[in-house]
């Protein structure tokens, strides 16, 4: 085993956490604690397996590009419907961001380990294959990277899914810091009243920087349920990737470009195991205690420096209502 | 076409079974600098929040340039060339003043911060602000701050601005200046209308003067043809005395002695520097000064909330004559030296009471450790609770209904009639008839009175200088953190105190 | 300017905080029985079908009250939902977002094992003791530690508490290997002493007793206390707190010592009462459930009896209607969550009103 095959590893688990905590941040930015983040996850990855696998169950020969879009489809559309139901809960009906993350995210995980393990049953499909999607999002997208050395192996092995996630980590990042949008999302989250009292629709930029967080999110149950499980969903496999986004969010001081590589750090800790020598099956696990360790150290030490452009969004779990007097 | 850039028709405005406006009628026109005049609570700020979008008429309809206009949002305010500076900032802290002054907005061509900046510095000049578009909102004073929310709404091409009380937080040379740029801002052609209850900016400032009162429009008056004793009738309604009965100080020994006291804030700004002084039992001693200009953190640190970076604060025992260094104790600490020190905070509801709790459990915070055991004891609380409704005529629906639902006078009283009925040898309050109505303000003055009466040293923190001048019998004026003097009550002249707030002795000032 | 006819808004929604308590307990229960609708209808769609609208109700009772055994499973689940909930209403109280009564259990319930391993040949009435303090000791460690924090640098306690979660996780999961039955199972052997006596025939006799008791005293805690006005006063306003010389550093890692420690209690009537053992998924999610049930219950311990069995009900009263379809329980989540968010969304209509503009159709037709 050597090195470049392990680093090619930790990216890879890396990047489910580099969507959800994209997702995550682009929706703390907006002043949404977004709690159901883990549950969208799970969902939006079982709704891409579902989608797949009704596609390919439906043609003789199923095409992976098509099975790709459709179970794309599938997981923004879930995606978006769960953070639909977070914002109508929380920004309309102004219901606690906290408890109705919660209930997301119970509502989410149990949609998606659901149908995850009942799958054939209830669709009443003759095979849960979904062997050509899979393909088609397992293939590199530089087919010639085997040729480019151990950075090949480290950073092009990988479907398109990865540069995706790159993708979108830098686009947020852009937008968050360079556009007039990325200002205004910013003063929603740091101070709603004032957004409000500039002609921001704080309601228009909850919802949709809410919507397209979970969607974003969403790909990261996509790509772990298609890419990296090979589109077999095994309940509770996923674990505590969910969270471990979350906590990804404070570890890198709520940037997406640090994300990038805070994604990448999570993933070698998480698979420490089996490039760390010596561990045995009991030690191992604390090993996997290392990432939340260090958030909880991150987070410490942010509050303890107390400057001011590493703190949470300052209405960060609040719900805004204009005619409070 | 008539010259109104505005017309409010029968505009009625509720909160819950509050009438904050009630059918409201008034024109602003074109080019004038129109003030509202009114007291704390008589709507005005609710009917301006109604022309800047934040609040919407229950009833009546508001016409700009004469069409029906509906201001949905401060966003249509913008459309509207309407534009509003609140008084308590509408800032993202995080940010730079080019960020919060472009916030919102859709400029045409790419977005570029340099650009606006340099937009900014424009209308600097234009206007002679003194600021730097990059700065960071947070490490601003509060002067600068009211700057960025007028460049801010300049930027937006503002033709009628509306400012919330602008001078409160101003110094006089700030005023000033604040008054000029107003002055330049007409000459344009731009309606200003400026919120206040200070009669002599009205009369400084205004071409017209719209008064209301508690939610009623009462009238509106060019300035060259009013006095302030009318406009105060107008505003309070009836002609009031404004008379405080004062008595001779009686039995006056010293019970609080500030020496040296210094308190250094979280950024690492000294907000008092050396301040000594000392209050007497059966007195009551005034503390002048601008708004922040160290008030707060005095009464605290005396209070144990806030830690002293040198000095003492030595307590003289009455009963015992024993003397107490108060400095770095907790309030706890105080109270069970047997100091029986009352306060009144400025933030009523922040403070000085629990808004979500009735009027019982309020009347707890201060008692609910005695009595032995491990259970809170409610016999007595109600006894004081119901003592206090009826001896102070607080208008309430039950003891249990949460403080925050009654009005400010009412809050005040709870507050007061229980930090009284600890039987005080030192009473602080701090600005403690803000925003009440008459009424309610004469019987805090009574009750503040009664006390000196009865033997306490009373520190009164207020901001109406007639207030303090005929409350008061000794005042310390109080400017940057510093003590610049001290007057008699009964001597000294506005004027006086006024010059007092805003400049320091010069061998103070060299000391720096 | 002229060319965009800005339209009336259609509604406004203004606060309201003087709904009589009669209005506001029908709006629970209208959104009681919606609730119940629209799960009757949520499993009708993820079955498939499969079952009958109308017989769903009839189901579902049977499977929470069918049997004795049935009526059982629900006590025991409502009972295990209240202890959590119970716990960490001191905490939500003071407006401190404990979401780490997951790992305040399990820590909890580790603790209560690890007092086995080290004490097995003890009797059973000390080492029950034994374990009671260690559970309820670790459960306060792990409220302390984020409670200190906030306290004393105001660290966020929401993502605080929810990392502390995962940190109890990995160490369960350290210890289950080391105790493991057989090498590589991933399950430790079932504990064969330390376990609470059966009391009316049940196991878990004895968890049922103490947490109704510990929901009474909890209620009276904070409602008759001097603790339980402090929490009140901290939770409402810190500065109010100070002002009156409340220590509110201590208030803090009080409460949280308390709401911790209950929860490690929790882990500790789990292992002893119900399971006999410890293991990553013990606590099964029921410190997230808690949450939202005592959130629902407006954190009235007493009330929370009542959303913790309703939260129980459906769930036990889905699973069965799941496994008679030959389908798996994580139906009840699904069920659970579309409840949650009905009886979420009607406390809106509790604390605000809707008003619609009718006011320009007046004017018009006067026109």
């Amino acid at each position: 085993m050597n090195l470049a095959y392990i680093l090619s590893r930790a990216v890879a688990q890396g990047l489910p956490f580099l969507y959800g905590s994209t997702g995550e941040i682009l929706n703390e930015k907006s002043g949404n604690l977004n709690l159901g983040i883990p549950g969208i996850m799970i969902s939006g990855g079982v709704a891409g397996i579902v989608g797949a696998m009704l596609y390919e169950n439906s043609v003789a020969v199923p095409n992976g590009k098509v099975g790709l879009l459709v179970s794309l489809l599938f997981s923004l559309l879930c995606s978006v419907a769960l953070s639909l139901i977070y914002c109508f809960l929380t920004v309309t009906l102004r219901a606690n961001q906290n408890v109705t993350g919660l209930a997301i995210t119970i509502f989410g995980s149990g949609l998606g380990n659901f149908y995850g393990g009942s799958i054939t049953t209830l669709l009443g499909v003759s095979s849960s294959s979904v062997a050509a999607t899979t393909a088609a999002y397992k293939a590199p997208l530089i087919p010639f990277y085997d040729k480019l050395g151990a950075v090949g192996t480290i950073f092009f092995s990988h479907g398109f899914m990865f540069y995706l996630a790159l993708i979108i980590a830098f686009v947020s990042w852009f937008v968050l810091k360079k556009t007039r949008t990325g200002l205004n999302l910013r003063a929603v989250g740091e101070n709603p009243a004032t957004a409000d009292a500039t002609g921001i629709s704080v309601t228009k930029y909850k919802y949709i920087t809410t919507c397209i967080g979970g969607a974003i999110a969403g790909l990261g149950g996509l790509y772990y349920a298609i890419d990296y499980s090979n589109g077999l969903w095994d309940t509770n496999s996923f674990g505590d990737r969910g969270w471990l986004s979350v906590a990804l969010v404070i570890f890198v001081v709520w940037k997406p470009n640090l994300a990038v590589l805070g994604a990448f750090l999570f993933g070698g800790l998480y698979i420490a195991d089996i490039f760390v020598p010596g561990l045995t099956s009991a030690t191992k696990e604390i090993f996997k205690m290392l990432p939340y360790l260090v958030t909880i150290i991150i987070l410490i030490s942010t509050s303890l420096m107390k400057k001011k452009e590493n703190q949470p969004p300052a209405s960060l779990g609040l719900a805004y209502f204009r005619e409070e007097r | 076409m008539s010259n109104a850039a505005i017309e409010l028709k029968g505009i009625t405005k509720r909160f819950g079974s509050v009438v904050a406006n009630h059918n409201i009628s008034m024109t602003v026109s074109r080019g004038e600098v129109l003030s509202i005049l009114g007291e704390n609570g008589s709507g005005k700020t609710t009917l301006m929040n109604m022309l800047s979008g934040i609040y919407h008429p229950d009833e009546g309809q508001i016409f700009v340039e004469g069409e029906p206009a509906t201001i949905r949002s401060p966003k249509d305010a913008f459309r509207y060339k309407i534009g509003m500076i609140h008084q308590h900032f509408k800032l993202v802290d995080n940010l730079t003043v080019t960020e919060n002054v472009i916030l919102g907005l859709r400029e045409e061509g790419r977005f570029s911060l340099k650009k606006s900046a340099e937009k900014i510095r424009k209308i600097c000049e234009t206007y002679g602000f003194q600021i730097d578009p990059m700065k960071k909102i947070y490490e601003m004073s509060v002067s600068e701050k009211q700057t960025v929310e007028i460049i801010k709404v300049i930027y937006r091409g503002a033709e009628i601005l509306i400012l919330d009380e602008p001078t409160a937080v101003l110094t006089p040379s700030e005023t000033k200046n604040l008054f000029a740029i107003i002055r330049n801002m007409k000459k344009a052609g731009k309606s200003i209308i400026i919120i206040t209850h200070k009669l002599g900016e009205v009369m400084e400032i205004s071409d017209r003067v719209a008064v209301l009162r508690k939610g009623e429009y009462i009238g509106t008056v060019e300035t060259k043809t009013t006095n302030e004793q009318t406009l105060t009738e107008m505003m309070v309604g009836k002609k009031v005395d404004l008379n405080i009965e004062r008595t001779d100080p009686h039995d006056c020994v010293k019970r609080l002695e500030l020496t040296n006291v210094s308190v250094t804030g979280k950024d690492g700004v000294k907000i008092l520097k050396n301040v000594s002084f000392h209050a007497k039992s059966g007195e009551i001693l005034g503390i002048a000064g601008i708004a922040g200009s160290g008030q707060k953190e005095l009464l605290e640190a005396i209070a144990g909330l806030q830690k002293l970076t040198s000095g003492s604060i030595i307590y003289h025992d009455p009963k015992t004559g024993k003397e107490e260094d108060l400095r770095d104790k907790t309030p706890l600490q105080i109270r069970e030296l047997g100091v029986r020190l009352s306060f009144v905070p400025e933030d009523r509801l922040g403070m000085g009471l629990v808004g979500s709790m009735g009027i019982t459990d309020n009347m707890m915070l201060r008692s609910y450790k005695s009595g032995r055991g491990f259970f809170l004891q409610k016999k007595d609380p109600k006894g004081l609770a119901n003592k206090i409704i009826s001896d102070l005529e607080v208008v309430t629906p039950g003891t249990e209904t949460p403080v925050r639902r009654l009005s400010g006078g009412n809050i005040q009283k709870v507050l007061v009639g229980r930090e009284i009925a600890a039987a005080p040898t030192v009473l602080m309050a701090a600005y403690p008839v803000r925003g009440l109505d008459i009424n309610s303000s004469y019987m805090i003055y009574h009750l503040l009175n009664a006390q000196k009466e009865s033997g306490t040293a009373v520190i009164f923190v207020g901001e109406d200088l007639d207030v303090l001048l005929e409350l008061c019998d000794r005042i310390i004026v109080i400017c940057h953190g510093q003590i610049s003097g001290t007057v008699e009550g009964r001597k000294a002249t506005k004027e006086e105190i006024g010059l007092m707030m805003t400049n320091l002795p010069e061998e103070k000032e060299d000391a720096e | 300017m002229k060319n965009k006819t800005a339209k009336e808004p259609l509604m406004r929604i203004a606060k309201r905080t003087d709904m009589p308590v009669k209005q506001s307990v029908i709006i629970r229960a209208a959104a009681v029985v919606i609730a119940l609708l629209a799960c009757g209808v949520t499993i009708v769609a993820i079955t498939g079908g499969k079952v009958d609208f109308l017989s769903i109700y009839s189901e579902m009772f049977e499977g929470a009250f069918g049997t004795a055994r049935r009526i059982k499973i629900t006590v025991r689940d409502t009972c295990a939902l209240l202890c959590l909930a119970v716990a960490l209403a001191p905490a939500f109280k003071m407006r401190f977002w404990n979401i780490g009564a997951e790992g305040q259990a399990l820590i909890g319930a580790l603790a209560s094992c690890i007092a086995v391993k080290l004490f097995p040949n003890m009797p059973v009435a000390p080492l029950l003791l034994i374990m009671f303090f260690f559970s309820v000791l670790a459960g306060a460690l792990w409220g302390i530690i984020p409670g200190y924090f906030k306290a004393s640098l105001g660290a966020n306690e929401t993502l605080f508490t929810l990392m502390m979660n995962y940190v109890a996780i990995q160490l369960v999961k350290y210890f289950v290997v080391l105790w493991e039955k057989q090498k590589g199972s991933g399950v430790m052997s079932t504990l064969t002493t330390g376990m609470l006596p059966k009391l009316f025939g049940v196991d878990y006799g004895w968890s049922i007793v103490i947490i109704l008791i510990l929901t009474v005293l909890s209620y009276i805690y904070m409602k008759y206390t001097k603790h339980g006005y402090e929490i009140a006063v901290v939770g409402e306003s810190e500065n109010t707190a100070r002002y009156i010389g409340i220590n509110v550093k201590k208030v803090i890692i009080r409460t949280m010592a308390i709401s911790g420690g209950l929860c490690g209690l929790a882990g500790f009537l789990l292992v002893s009462g119900t399971h006999h053992l410890v293991k990553a998924d013990l606590v099964g999610g029921n410190g997230f459930t808690a949450i939202i049930v005592a959130w629902l219950a407006h954190l009235n311990p007493i009330v929370m009896t009542l959303t913790s069995f309703f939260v129980a009900f459906l769930d036990v009263g889905t699973a069965k209607i799941a496994s008679a379809c030959n389908l798996n329980d994580f139906a009840s989540d699904v069920v659970v969550g579309v409840a949650l968010f009905v009886i979420l969304s009607s406390e809106f209509f509790v604390n605000y009103k809707v008003i619609f503009n009718r006011r320009k159709k007046a004017i018009k037709e006067g026109e």
